[in-house]
């Protein structure tokens, strides 16, 4: 049949078929364009004597959208043009983004690494006069283990309650005023729940400053990103698993338990340890509640106690070049600590997450 | 041990949608019970009705009597979680419980609900398994994930985790839809097996699956689209499929409505 239809087709002129390759830029080229615009851009800054590296580095990326967009053009053609433009705009911004962070994180180790030793995790600045060298943070690190440790205590397990009756029961009004409010709550300055409970527990109950008082302002902070993060969680868990234990005759209330958590429990330690990365930075609630100090207080709840945040705060008020060196080591200690908990929380996450 | 349920003027509600309309029909224990129908005419819902697994769905709301044996399920006082308990569920698309193991899979009704002794769950695991003919194909890995299984392996460890709780009615809907033609073979000899000791209700899309297993055959339609779905006629499954009593069935059976 097939034959027949074409011995019967008409013999076309024989035009050239139009051929499936197109002039591509060499694998090389993206790379090689880009070592090109680098080393324009800093010709034409050390030509024209600017001063600043930004500018340089600005030049070179704009040079480098515009000459990969002028050559693909010329060589590939204009869809591919268009294609090379979004795929070296979004590489610049990747390193727009980057570049500040590495640096950062390059600075503080740089600097930080001056004082820090065994010596500096483990002492105290109780009688260290601050324009010499010595003292650490030895009390600020409890401090900060401390307040931030009771804050998830408080708030761990009721941002977790909190979500799961908005995932496995709210319905109508409450649900929909808890989670108006939780969203209030995401906006609320450190500041300001500092001074809440500063007003609270302080001024109205008259109790002392404390780590725990800190602990709290901390809570109130991390509470609604603990909700958000695990309710999110919670609605990944597909229906069908609920459904499944329910056909099973299980309760509601195992059904969450015994398989909707442990589904989600991976992502819901990740938001956990990221609120808590998020508030193991904040110095002012300290700075209001827990007073600061230089000694060592390892009770939370009497007497005030320092923080990784506030020591380095301080360090930097003292103005002088060993209470910078000192700020910058903490500083450097309280990435590490924040990085530290989130490659644990990684961790958990990998290692509990379903398996295949 | 298998029942028989008796369901008189049921109605069911998704919201203030009636999905099917005062269905009556009795389901004779120790045996296969298929519904067949176009999308759409509450087959699916119907079922879920049998086991009060449809007021999990939100505003879902059912009116009418289902009684197992001598006892109404929807009467007051009766505990939805008995009720499910009594009679399982096997869905469309196979759902094992990602974060157990195949052995925890197939113990999850038992050990959820607290019934704890060791070697008891062993046992049931094992004759589950055997009844659910995975047992040879999964012996070596009972400590593996059941989400490693293949789709038809992971339909039959969710009928082996339904059996394992040792309900009186097994429900299923259309539990081969997501499966191949031989994985869909083994859980219709399956079925096929386990009518000897359960009554089974069975929801398919697929007529020849309907013919092949069942005993008798509901068939559900709606007049149209948003008009709820209610039962035309429900016989044995030589008759519905030879001779049925209603033009309707026929043009369905023989592909010429829709």
């Amino acid at each position: 049949m097939s034959q027949t239809v074409l011995a019967e087709a008409p013999v076309e002129p024989a035009q050239p078929a139009p051929s499936l390759r197109r002039p591509r830029l060499p694998r090389w080229a993206p790379l090689g364009l880009a070592a090109l615009a680098a080393a324009l851009g800093t010709g034409v800054g050390l030509l024209a004597g600017l001063e600043s590296r930004l500018q340089w580095g600005l030049m070179a990326a704009l040079l480098y959208v515009v000459l990969t967009v002028t050559v693909a053009g010329a060589v590939e053609g204009a869809r591919q043009a268009r294609d090379r433009l979004a795929t070296s705009v979004i590489w610049v911004c990747f390193l727009v983004a980057v570049v500040p962070l590495a640096s950062l994180l390059w600075e503080t180790v740089a600097r930080g690494v001056q004082v820090l030793d065994g010596y500096f995790l483990t002492h105290s600045m109780n009688g260290v006069i601050t324009m010499e060298p010595g003292g650490g943070i030895y009390h600020a690190l409890i401090g900060t283990l401390e307040q931030v440790g009771l804050a998830t205590l408080i708030a761990a397990p009721i941002g977790l309650l909190t979500a799961v009756y908005l995932v496995e029961y709210g319905t109508g009004r409450l649900a929909k005023a808890v989670t108006f409010f939780v969203d209030v709550m995401t906006g609320v300055p450190s500041i300001v729940a500092g001074l809440f409970v500063l007003s609270f527990w302080i001024i109205i109950l008259d109790f002392g400053y404390s780590g725990f008082a800190g602990a709290m302002a901390l809570a109130i902070l991390m509470m609604p990103i603990v909700v958000r993060s695990t309710e999110e969680m919670l609605r990944l868990v597909p229906n069908e698993l609920r459904e499944a234990s329910l056909a099973l005759g299980v309760p509601k209330w195992k059904t969450i338990l015994k398989v909707v958590l442990p589904t989600a429990v991976g992502g819901i330690t990740t938001g956990v340890m990221l609120a808590v990365a998020r508030v193991a930075g904040e110095s002012a609630p300290v700075l209001l509640l827990v007073f600061g100090s230089a000694q060592i207080n390892a009770n939370p709840f009497e007497g005030a106690q320092s923080s990784l945040p506030y020591y380095i705060y301080e360090q930097w008020a003292n103005g002088n070049a060993p209470s910078y060196d000192r700020a910058w080591a903490a500083a450097l200690v309280l990435i590490a600590f924040v990085m530290i908990l989130n490659l644990v929380a990684r961790g958990i996450a990998r290692w509990k997450a379903p398996k295949h | 041990m298998a029942k028989r349920i008796d369901v008189s003027g049921l109605s069911a509600f998704y919201g203030g949608f009636r999905a099917i309309d005062d269905i009556s029909m009795t389901v004779e224990p120790r045996s296969v019970t298929a519904f067949i129908g176009p999308s759409g005419c509450g087959k699916s819902t119907f079922l879920r009705t049998l086991n009060r697994m449809h007021e999990v769905t939100a505003g879902g709301r059912v009116e009418g009597k289902v009684m197992l044996d001598n006892e109404d399920l929807y009467g007051s006082g009766v505990d939805p979680v008995s009720v499910r308990r009594t009679i399982g569920m096997v869905f469309q698309r196979p759902n094992p419980f990602p974060t157990m193991s195949i052995y925890d899979n197939v113990a999850a009704g038992l050990k959820l609900n607290g019934d704890h002794k060791k070697k008891d769950l062993d046992e049931v695991v094992e004759r589950s398994l055997k009844g659910a003919n995975l047992w040879n194909e999964v012996k070596d890995r009972l400590n593996k994930p059941g989400s490693g299984l293949s789709g038809g392996q992971q339909q039959r460890l969710c009928i082996a985790r339904a059996i394992a709780v040792e309900p009186q009615v097994l429900l299923m809907d259309e539990p081969c839809s997501a499966l191949d033609p031989i994985s869909t073979l083994a859980i219709e000899d399956l079925i096929a097996d386990l009518k000897a000791q359960y009554t089974i209700v069975i929801v398919t899309h697929n007529m020849q699956q309907a013919a092949r297993v069942s005993d008798r055959t509901a068939f559900f339609n709606l007049a149209e689209v948003g008009a709820p779905g209610k039962l035309v006629e429900i016989d044995e499954t030589e008759r519905i499929f030879s001779n049925p009593s209603v033009q309707a069935t026929e043009d369905y059976i023989s592909g010429r409505f829709g």
